[in-house]
């Protein structure tokens, strides 16, 4: 007996640790939001991996595509001057770090 | 870029270690044999939870009892982690399940023997799930990210697996005459198929060699048994269990252990759907995927209210 239709997709993300950025851990299917936190848990967080979790329906997520990584990333290519190594120091002052 | 040089490219990806995301250029064939590869590998960790599932009832004690529920529960959190991961090639959970329930997708041969006493329970930890890490912490490396992340994942947890396992067993192997008959039993009936689990001879595994060409993975079926079985004899040894291989012996040159013939002839015979458990396997999942689906339909339903009543009120 086959079904035509399953749960919704959710993109799970988790808080490894207290002052931790969070990550993505993987998908889970769920109903609604309150059952994907649920389902979220129990698979991902079995051994306290994360202190906190964020579910996001999986068709909100806009993301960059690799046809465009080249054009899209490029305005970062040329300002090494965004970077403190492009500026010099007196050795001095760099030495006393 | 034509096909002939994106796969170049991919190619060149690949040999110099770099992963491949969802959304990256890939071969149909490099997409095709990564669903076929990783839904096997997500059906096995979901079946593999009725052979163990089966004890839960009997356990021992409590503590046994408690630690079973969390292995079994981990293996069914294995199969969510590769499902999830091979989702990300384009393809919906349900039919990968339904290939399996009613189509022709394949699972480890391994889960379609019984398991007769709790020694099995020990010696499943120890020997299947022992082979398993071997297995997956190759796969941890695997050139596909979400598969290689998933297997992190899975090893990480593995080794409580195996370790739960050995301990029990070595317990039953220094107890009464009688529990040390039924560990000794349990190792005999379990370590041939534990070595079929790593697949057919490197010169018949037909899928293979292409797999290793993408790093998918990278080493062949014969030398992880063979690391499997070089790791194995010793911890055999340390628990006073023999492995039931006449032809073991250690080879001076190579530092390997050689083993004995492996009975293919069984492997194929469980593979083609005719193990002692194959049918009763299938029965249960069918059962259980039939029987819930009026959960799922209504929780499904009960989601839809809840938003219509709140959009309502708001």
């Amino acid at each position: 007996m086959k079904t035509n239709q399953e749960w919704p997709l959710w993109e799970v993300f988790y808080q490894p640790g207290n002052g931790k950025p969070f990550e993505h851990a993987g998908s889970v299917h769920a109903p609604d939001a309150e059952m994907a936190l649920q389902n979220a848990r129990d698979t991902y967080a079995r051994r306290n991996e994360g202190i906190a979790i964020w579910v996001v329906p999986s068709d909100q997520i806009t993301a960059s595509t690799p046809e465009d990584v080249g054009p899209f990333f490029d305005p970062a290519n040329d300002k090494a001057y965004r970077h403190p190594q492009f500026y010099s120091v007196p050795r001095a002052v760099k030495k006393r770090k | 870029m034509d096909t002939k040089e994106k796969s170049d490219v991919f190619q060149k990806r690949i040999d110099n270690g770099e992963k491949i995301e969802p959304k990256d250029w890939m071969p149909e064939r490099y997409r095709k044999q990564l669903i076929r590869m990783m839904s096997q590998h997500a059906h096995s960790e979901i079946v593999g939870m009725l052979p163990e599932g089966n004890w839960i009832t009997r356990a021992p004690s409590l503590k046994r009892k408690m630690v079973l529920l969390a292995k079994v529960q981990d293996e069914a959190g294995h199969g969510l982690y590769l499902y999830s991961a091979t989702e990300t090639l384009g393809v919906k959970r349900k039919d990968l399940v339904e290939d399996y329930l009613y189509g022709k997708a394949k699972y480890s041969s391994i889960f379609n023997y019984p398991t007769l006493t709790y020694a099995d329970i020990c010696v499943i930890g120890w020997l299947v799930d022992g082979a398993a890490i071997v297995n997956q912490t190759m796969l941890a490396k695997s050139s596909y990210g979400p598969y290689a992340r998933a297997n992190l994942r899975i090893c990480k947890e593995e080794s409580f697996h195996k370790k739960q396992g050995y301990e029990m067993l070595a317990k039953m192997a220094g107890g009464t005459p009688e529990q040390q008959k039924m560990a000794q039993d349990a190792v005999n009936r379990w370590w041939w198929p534990t070595l079929m689990m790593f697949g057919p001879p490197d010169e018949e595994s037909p899928n293979s060699a292409e797999l290793i060409t993408w790093a998918v993975k990278t080493k062949t079926n014969d030398e992880l048994r063979q690391s499997f079985v070089d790791r194995t004899v010793m911890e055999a040894r340390k628990i006073g269990v023999t492995l039931p291989d006449p032809d073991l012996k250690y080879n001076e040159e190579t530092g390997h252990w050689e083993y004995g013939e492996i009975p293919w002839d069984e492997f194929w015979r469980v593979i083609k759907g005719d193990g002692p458990m194959n049918r009763e396997r299938l029965k249960a999942r069918r059962k259980a995927y039939e029987e819930g689906a009026w959960v799922r339909e209504a929780a499904m339903e009960y989601a839809r209210k809840k938003k219509y009543r709140e959009g309502k009120a708001s």
